[in-house]
C-alpha cells in the first residue's frame, strides 16, 4: 500500500515535471499537483466511514525542488444544501424551538487541515476569502442581517456539525516533507452525504496565496445501498408494498417456525 | 456487526438494532402491545433520524403483530366488524397525521409535539394501570376475590346517533364511537410511529365497553391494518421508510414476540399489568425529564 503510494507519488512527480517544463519562462510561482487517494468513496454495505490521503507536490519552476517556507492547506467540501438551523429555548419550563435562520448552501462536509496553525500562516481577511478555517465557512445566509444573530447560529451550526464529525480542522493535519511532498489524512464518517467532493490545496508564503489546485472525490452510494435509495424514491409505491410484504412474511414466518419447537 | 442504512445514511450496530426489535418484540409477547413507544424513542436516541426512526417502526410493528392476529383468529377472538369500523378510522387518522406531521415539521415542533404526546398519554395511561394493577394485586393478597367490574360503556357513547349490532364485543353501539377511536389512534400511529396499543386496549375496555376475549385480538387486528397504511404513507410522503432497518428490527421482533408470548403464559397477569405500566410510566418520566432540562443541542438543522 505505501510502497503503491510512493510509487505512485513518483508518477506524479515526473508528469509534473513535465508539465510544467512550458511555463517555466512566466511564472515565477511554484506549481501545485494534487492527488488524492481515492477518486471515489463507494457507499456499500458495511461501509463506516472512510479516510482519504490528500497529497501531492510542490513544483519550483526554477529548480528541481522546491524552496523551504512554504505552508499548505488543504480543505475538503462536501455538497452544499440549503438548511434552517432552529434554536431551541425555554419556554413556559420546556424546551422548544424557537428563533430560526435559513443558510442558502451549507457544505454538508468541510475538513480544513493545514501545516501550522492557519492564524500563523495568513490574516483573517485572505482565510476569509479562500474559506480557509470553520469560522469562515461560507453559508449565504438568507432573511435576517443582524450580524450579531448570524454568528450565533453559525457558531451553533459549526459546533453541531463538529460533533458530528461533519466539520473539522486539523492544525497540523498536513506534513511537508523536504519542501516537495505534502500530505493530509482527512477521515469521512460514516454519516457524509453522497455527491461530488472538492479537495482544494493551497500553497501560501508570507500570508499570500500564491499557488491552489482543486481535485475531486465523488463520494456514491452503489451495489444494493443505491438500488435501496432510488428504488424508494422512483418507485414509492412499490417499495412500500414491499416493506408491508416483508414484515407480514416475517412475521407469519416467525409464527411458523416457533410452531414448530 | 456494522450495518449500514441506506435511508437514514448513516451506520449502525445491527446487531443492537436486533436486540432492540427482540426486546420490544418481548414486550409485545408478553403484554399485547406492540412496543413501538419503546423502540422509536430509543432508535431517536441512537442517532437515527426521527422520521425514519417513526417510519420503519411502524412497519416493524406490522410484522410484530401478524403472529398475533392469526393466533387471535384461531380461537375467535377478533370482531371483525368492530375492527373494520376501527381500520377505516384509522386510515382516516393516518391521512390527518401525514398532514400535521408535514405542517408541525416546516414550523419546527414536530419534535417537541411528539414528546409533548408521548409524555401526557404515556403518563395517564402508566398511571391508570399502574393503580389498577397495584388495587388488584392487594386485593388478591387480601384472599378477598376483586369484585366483578360492571361492563359498561361510557355514557357519552350512547348518546352517539345510529346503533349498529357488534355481536362479538357484545355491544350496541353508534359505529361512531369505535370510528373516532380509530381515528385518534391512526394519526398518534403516523406521528409518532407508534402501534397504538397501548391506548387501543385500555379505551375498547374502559370507554367501549367490548368484551374482554375480544379486546386483545381486534386491537391487534386494527394495529395490523393501521400500521401497513402508516408504511405506506410514510413511503409515498416523507420516503423515510429505511427497508434495511425495519428487516433488522424485524429480526428480533417477530423472535421475541414468540418468546414473550411464551412467558406470557408462566407470569400471572396482575404482575405483568404492573410491570408495563411500570415500564410506560418510566418512559414517560424520562421524556418529561427531556423537555424540562436543557437538551445537548440547542441547535438543530433541518433541510430546505
Amino acid at each position: 500500500m505505501i510502497r503503491s503510494l510512493f510509487l505512485m507519488i513518483a508518477a506524479v512527480l515526473v508528469l509534473a515535471a513535465l508539465a510544467a517544463g512550458p511555463v517555466r519562462s512566466q511564472e515565477r510561482d511554484p506549481i501545485l499537483v494534487p492527488a488524492v487517494s481515492q477518486q471515489e468513496v463507494q457507499v456499500r454495505q458495511g461501509f463506516t466511514g472512510t479516510e482519504l490521503l490528500l497529497f501531492g507536490a510542490i513544483l519550483d519552476p526554477r529548480g528541481s525542488r522546491a524552496a523551504d517556507g512554504y505552508d499548505i492547506v488543504v480543505v475538503l467540501k462536501g455538497p452544499a444544501e440549503p438548511i434552517r438551523v432552529r434554536e431551541k429555548e425555554r419556554v413556559g419550563g420546556i424546551w422548544i424551538n424557537s428563533e430560526s435562520t435559513a443558510f442558502r448552501s451549507a457544505p454538508t462536509y468541510f475538513a480544513v487541515a493545514s501545516s501550522r496553525p492557519i492564524g500563523e500562516i495568513v490574516d483573517e481577511r485572505t482565510a476569509a476569502i479562500y474559506e480557509l478555517g470553520l469560522e469562515f465557512i461560507q453559508l449565504s445566509p438568507g432573511g435576517t442581517i443582524d450580524p450579531e444573530e448570524q454568528a450565533r447560529f453559525t457558531s451553533g451550526l459549526v459546533d453541531l456539525r463538529q460533533r458530528q464529525g461533519l466539520y473539522k480542522q486539523d492544525m497540523n493535519g498536513v506534513t511537508i516533507e523536504e519542501g516537495v511532498l505534502y500530505k493530509a489524512r482527512i477521515s469521512l464518517p460514516s454519516n457524509v452525504l453522497t455527491g461530488q467532493y472538492t479537495a482544494e490545496t493551497f500553497a501560501i508564503t508570507d500570508g499570500r496565496v500564491i499557488a491552489s489546485a482543486v481535485a475531486e472525490v465523488e463520494v456514491r452510494k452503489v451495489g444494493f445501498e443505491r438500488f435501496v435509495e432510488v428504488f424508494s424514491q422512483s418507485q414509492s409505491l412499490l417499495y412500500g408494498l414491499l416493506a408491508v410484504c416483508l414484515s407480514v412474511f416475517m412475521g407469519w414466518l416467525a409464527g411458523r417456525l416457533f410452531a414448530l419447537v | 456487526m456494522d450495518v449500514y442504512l441506506p435511508i437514514a445514511n448513516l451506520s449502525v450496530n445491527g446487531l443492537l438494532i436486533i436486540a432492540l426489535g427482540g426486546l420490544t418484540g418481548i414486550l409485545s409477547g408478553l403484554f399485547g402491545v406492540g412496543g413501538g413507544f419503546l423502540t422509536t424513542p430509543l432508535m431517536i436516541f441512537y442517532g437515527i433520524p426521527p422520521t425514519v426512526a417513526a417510519a420503519s417502526a411502524a412497519t416493524q410493528v406490522t410484522g410484530a403483530s401478524v403472529s398475533g392476529v392469526f393466533a387471535h383468529r384461531k380461537r375467535g377472538g377478533v370482531d371483525y366488524r368492530m375492527g373494520g369500523v376501527m381500520v377505516v378510522g384509522g386510515m382516516i387518522g393516518s391521512g390527518l397525521g401525514a398532514l400535521l406531521f408535514r405542517f408541525l415539521a416546516s414550523v419546527g415542533q414536530i419534535d417537541t409535539v411528539i414528546n409533548i404526546l408521548y409524555v401526557l398519554l404515556l403518563g395517564t395511561i402508566g398511571g391508570l394501570m399502574m393503580r389498577e394493577a397495584w388495587a388488584s394485586i392487594r386485593q388478591s393478597q387480601k384472599g378477598v376475590p376483586p369484585p366483578a367490574r360492571k361492563r359498561r360503556h361510557h355514557p357519552l357513547i350512547s348518546a352517539l346517533p345510529m346503533r349498529w349490532r357488534f355481536y362479538k364485543s357484545g355491544l350496541y353501539i353508534s359505529p361512531l364511537a369505535p370510528l373516532i377511536l380509530g381515528v385518534l389512534v391512526g394519526t398518534l400511529t403516523m406521528l409518532m410511529g407508534v402501534g397504538g396499543g397501548f391506548i387501543l386496549v385500555p379505551a375498547m375496555l374502559y370507554i367501549l365497553g367490548m368484551s374482554a376475549g375480544v379486546v386483545v385480538g381486534t386491537s391487534l387486528f386494527q394495529i395490523l391494518f393501521v400500521t401497513i397504511t402508516t408504511t405506506m404513507m410514510h413511503a409515498l410522503t416523507t420516503q423515510a421508510v429505511d427497508i434495511v432497518l425495519a428487516a433488522l428490527l424485524l429480526l428480533g421482533s417477530v423472535s421475541g414476540a414468540q418468546i414473550g408470548t411464551r412467558m406470557a403464559v408462566k407470569f400471572k397477569p396482575d404482575l405483568l399489568r404492573l410491570a408495563l405500566a411500570a415500564i410506560v410510566l418510566l418512559v414517560a418520566l424520562r421524556m418529561l425529564y427531556g423537555l424540562g432540562v436543557r437538551p445537548d443541542e440547542i441547535y438543530s438543522v433541518a433541510q430546505l
